[in-house]
């Protein structure tokens, strides 16, 4: 490296790529304007893509003044990071897969080395050199935080999706006066039996039900754990003063809960809905009775 | 422990009399001391009484945590009624409390379950209503 | 990993009747204010209760420490419960249900296992007997269970 050079001319290369950034954010900010990541998410406003990228490039200057180029976690990050959800969330949502997403973000990083090595132009080779696998870097971390924020605002998605899911599939039927039934549809794991249970108790509560029916006609498969959460549903139930039935045990299910030696004798069971409710309706003291004939159906 | 309402009961819970039926209503966080206290009044009561007791009434609607220890009171009272030809009916139990047994692995199965305390005396009225003139055992099931 | 959040944290001692309610009334607070469900609520003032029980029964009095921790962003409330009692001499035979040793149903500590996340018991004879459990938040609370 050539010795004349002076300190305040050739600094470290860290600190020049965030003096450039900061100096260059409007131009940098103008033509990621047009790259597809912005393009594509700020449609109806250019001055907005514009803004969205300026607030990036600083945040970017930031993290390179602080020396943190590989630091996802970086403070000048955190300012972007709900911008880059948004952008990662709205790319998403218009079916853009992550390496999709991904390659968007290598778009990026071009006008910038141009802008780059036209600035410093003049600079020794290894000078640019150093500044330049600088820049990389530091995209290469703003990748790094756009993935994570947006497979994590995927994952929260999920989460919230599987929640509402849990009630949604969990429905309480009032069927009579004193009689509620939550028709099971789908698998049953120990987080939905759980949820069931509370379900089917509170409703008990609430509709003042001295009968509910547990109907498992939709359940494909019984396992030890599922009988287990029946069982402990039917024994609360009791405790709170009501019945509890258990119906719709397919032939199938009934031969794997014997097969699994599961002693459902302490549950009430019947082997259809309709049979369930004809007991319930007897305990209530209501029978059902066939239409005198000649009267209309 | 702060509104009125989270402050337990020290002491004595009243065990009112309806007729043949001993009512108890618990409210609140017990005492040990307390549940203790309460299996013996009951005791006493139903085995003092000059008119018979045909059933004994726990409310626990305003209960909200139900320990072993407490279903220990619960199981005693209803077979130390039993041995006095009385019923004890639980009623109002909450749903979490109800899970929690369960859980706990106390099903209490010589309790018998109400959903409130106008169905527990409906519950022990209509088998109390049978006749029992011929001098069998009052609250005997069908 | 489990970090102690620190912010929320008491030790309560048991050595009455009247420790027990208190127990009882601290961790259903604490349950409620960090957003357990309502089942979830019970079953750990349930087991709390349980243990101090225990502890003053078995072990002569002891204290209960109750923090507020997080695992993996999820929340949850660590108690422990120590004595300086005798210590169980038999374990195995103390977990199982139905063993009691006093008053009770016997479902003690087998019993506080099941409604608890996570349960380690740490005793030695003669010094004492320390219970640590914890449990998490699996879900919001409903809005019925809102506080």
């Amino acid at each position: 490296m050539p010795e004349q050079r002076t300190a305040e001319e050739r600094t470290d290369p860290v600190e020049e790529l965030g003096t450039f950034l900061r100096r260059s954010r409007e131009q940098i900010a103008q033509r990621w304007a047009d790259a597809a990541l912005f393009r594509t998410v700020f449609t109806v406003s250019r001055d907005e893509a514009v803004e969205a990228g300026r607030a990036v490039v600083e945040a970017l200057a930031a993290v390179a003044a602080a020396g943190r180029l590989e630091d996802a976690e970086a403070d000048g990050f955190a300012v972007v990071r709900e911008q880059l959800a948004r952008t990662a969330h709205s790319r998403a949502r218009t079916g853009a897969t992550l390496a999709q997403i991904s390659a968007e973000m290598d778009a990026l990083r071009p006008p910038v080395n141009d802008l780059l090595l036209d600035e410093l132009s003049e600079a020794p080779a290894q000078h640019l050199r150093e500044c330049t696998t600088a820049l990389t870097v530091l995209m290469g971390t703003l990748r790094l935080v756009m993935m994570e924020t947006a497979m994590s605002a995927g994952q929260e998605l999920i989460n919230r999706q599987r929640l509402e899911l849990l009630e949604i599939a969990t429905p309480v039927i009032k069927l009579w006066e004193g009689i509620v039934a939550v028709p099971l549809i789908g698998t049953l794991d120990s987080a939905r039996s759980q949820v069931v249970m509370e379900t089917l108790l509170d409703a008990v509560v609430e509709q003042h039900a001295r009968i509910a029916i547990l109907d498992i006609t939709g359940v494909p498969t019984v396992d030890s754990l599922v009988a287990q959460h029946l069982m402990k549903t039917v024994a609360a139930a009791r405790l709170m003063g009501a019945e509890c039935i258990v119906s719709g045990i397919r032939p199938a299910i009934a031969q794997t809960i014997v097969h699994l030696g599961i002693d459902l004798s302490s549950v009430l069971t019947r082997a259809s809905l309709a049979d369930a409710l004809a007991y319930a309706l007897q305990q209530q003291g209501a029978h059902i009775v066939p239409a005198p004939a000649g009267e209309p159906e | 422990m702060t509104g009125p309402a989270a402050f337990p009961h020290e002491g004595h819970v009243p065990v009112l009399r309806l007729g043949e039926v001993l009512l108890v209503t618990l409210q609140g966080d017990l005492y040990d001391s307390t549940a203790e206290r309460l299996r013996q009044d009951i005791g006493q009561t139903v085995s003092d009484s000059a008119v018979e007791v045909s059933g004994v009434v726990i409310d626990l609607s305003g209960v909200e945590v139900v320990d072993s220890f407490m279903g220990r009171v619960l199981s005693d009272v209803a077979a130390m009624t039993r041995l006095l030809a009385a019923q004890t009916v639980v009623a109002g139990m909450r749903p979490a409390v109800a899970i929690t047994l369960v859980e706990l692995g106390l099903t209490l199965p010589g309790l018998r379950t109400a959903l409130t305390t106008e169905d527990a005396l409906r519950l022990l009225g209509a088998e109390v209503s049978v006749p029992s003139r011929d001098g069998r055992p009052r609250g005997e099931r069908p | 990993m489990t970090h102690s959040t620190g912010d929320v944290s008491a030790c309560l001692p048991i050595h009455s009747d009247l420790d027990l309610v208190r127990v009882r009334q601290h961790v259903r607070q604490m349950t409620a204010r960090l957003g357990f469900g309502l089942v979830e609520q019970t079953k750990l003032v349930t087991a709390a209760s349980e243990l101090a029980r225990n502890a003053l029964v078995h072990g002569g009095g002891g204290q209960m420490e109750c923090t507020a921790v997080t695992s993996g962003g999820v929340r949850g409330l660590r108690l422990v419960f120590s004595d300086q009692g005798p210590g169980i001499v038999d374990l195995d035979q103390a977990m199982s249900d139905g063993y009691t040793s006093g008053e009770g149903l016997g479902m003690g500590l087998g019993g506080a296992r099941r409604l608890v996340h996570d349960f380690s018991v740490d005793t030695r004879r003669g010094s004492g007997t320390t219970v640590t459990v914890t449990s998490w938040i699996s879900r919001p609370p409903g809005p019925r269970e809102a506080p």
